[in-house]
C-alpha cells in the first residue's frame, strides 16, 4: 500500500513533483543538457509520467528559486524472471552549472523514498557503458551491477 | 579478474591518502597498514608523484598527499598508470587470432574488457570510500579474509 510521499527543501533546492508550469523549463534543460530540443518527448513523458500523477509513476523536478535545476523520472515495474518488482530510473538530469551541489543525490534520494513507499525493495537503472557521467553518479550514490545482464541482437 | 601488484598498492596508497585529506602519510605507513612491501610501495608513489595524483612534501612530518579531487579521480585513471585495460587490439603476430574461432574468442574477450574498462571509469575514488565505510561485504564468506593490521583502522 503507498502512502504520501515527503518533499524536502535542503540547501534551498526544493525537490517536489513535477507540475504543467515546469514542461517549459524542462524542455529548455534537457536542451540546455544534451543540445536537442525535444518538446515532443516531453509533453509525452509529462502526460504519462507527471500530469496524472498516478502511482506507481513518479516524475520529480529540483527547484531553486523558481527555476527547475534538475528532474528525476522512475516507477515501479513489474519485473521479469521470478524478480519481485523494483523501482526503476530512466531519466536523470541536473544543469550543468549547478553539478557538485548535492541536487542530483537529492533528487535520487527523494525517489528511491517514493520507491520503499510504494513497497519495493530494489532500485535499478540501465545506460550505455559509455555513459561515464551519469553512469558515475549512479555509482556515488551505492549503486552497483545487479544480477542481470543487458544483451541485444539486431534484426536483420 | 586480478591486477597487478602494483595497481593494487597504488589503490591502497591512493585510498589511505584520500581518507586522511588533511594529513600526510608515509610510504612506510601505508605499506605497514597493509603488510605490503614498503619498497615496492615507494616505486609505485613515485609513479603516482610522476602522474600528478600524489605529491610528496619533504622534511620533517613529510610524507604523500592526494594531488587530485578524490570526486573526479577514478579507478581507471589510477590503474592505468600501471597496466593495460580495456580492448588490447589484435596483436598482428599471431597468425591464430585472425581465425574464425580467434576472431570469435577475441569478440567475447573484448565483450569482458568492455565491461572492466566501464566499471573502472565509472567508480571514483571517492565513491570507493563511501563503499568502504558502508562495507556491504560484512558477513559475507565470500569476502572473508585473516585478520589484519588494514582493516583495524587507524
Amino acid at each position: 500500500m503507498t502512502t504520501p510521499i515527503t518533499f524536502g527543501k535542503v540547501g534551498g533546492i526544493r525537490i517536489r513533483p513535477a507540475v504543467n508550469s515546469d514542461l517549459l523549463g524542462l524542455i529548455a534543460l534537457d536542451e540546455e543538457v544534451t543540445g536537442l530540443a525535444k518538446r515532443k518527448y516531453w509533453k509525452e513523458t509529462f502526460a504519462r509520467y507527471g500530469a496524472r500523477r498516478r502511482l506507481p509513476r513518479f516524475f520529480l523536478v529540483a527547484e531553486h528559486r523558481g527555476r527547475v535545476e534538475g528532474c528525476i523520472i522512475g516507477e515501479v515495474r513489474a519485473w521479469e524472471f521470478g524478480e519481485p518488482p523494483c523501482g526503476w530510473i530512466f531519466t536523470v538530469q541536473v544543469r550543468p552549472k549547478t553539478r557538485l551541489k548535492g541536487i542530483g543525490t537529492q533528487l535520487f534520494e527523494t525517489l528511491c523514498d517514493a520507491f520503499r513507499r510504494a513497497g519495493v525493495a530494489k532500485v535499478r537503472t540501465m545506460m550505455a557503458r559509455d555513459n561515464q557521467l551519469v553512469l558515475s553518479f549512479f555509482r556515488s550514490q551505492g549503486m552497483m551491477a545487479g544480477p542481470f545482464i543487458e544483451l541485444e541482437a539486431a534484426l536483420d | 579478474m586480478k591486477l597487478q601488484k602494483a595497481s593494487s598498492f597504488a589503490l591502497y596508497a591512493v585510498l589511505e591518502l584520500a581518507r586522511n585529506p588533511t594529513s600526510q602519510l608515509s610510504g612506510t605507513e601505508i605499506a605497514d597498514k597493509y603488510g605490503i612491501s614498503a619498497h615496492h610501495l615507494a616505486k609505485v608513489l613515485r609513479d603516482l608523484g610522476r602522474a600528478g595524483i600524489v605529491e610528496a612534501a619533504r622534511g620533517v612530518g613529510g610524507g604523500y598527499r592526494l594531488a587530485v579531487n578524490a570526486k573526479r579521480l577514478t579507478l581507471f585513471d589510477v590503474i592505468q598508470i600501471f597496466e593495460p585495460i580495456g580492448p588490447q587490439g589484435a596483436a598482428t603476430d599471431d597468425p591464430e587470432l585472425a581465425t574464425d574461432a580467434g576472431c570469435a574468442l577475441r569478440m567475447v574477450l573484448d565483450e569482458l574488457d568492455d565491461h572492466a574498462l566501464a566499471t573502472f571509469r565509472s567508480i571514483t575514488i571517492s565513491t570507493m570510500l563511501k563503499l568502504m565505510a558502508r562495507r556491504p561485504w560484512a558477513g559475507s564468506s565470500r569476502f572473508a579474509k585473516p585478520s589484519r593490521q588494514a582493516e583495524s583502522g587507524r
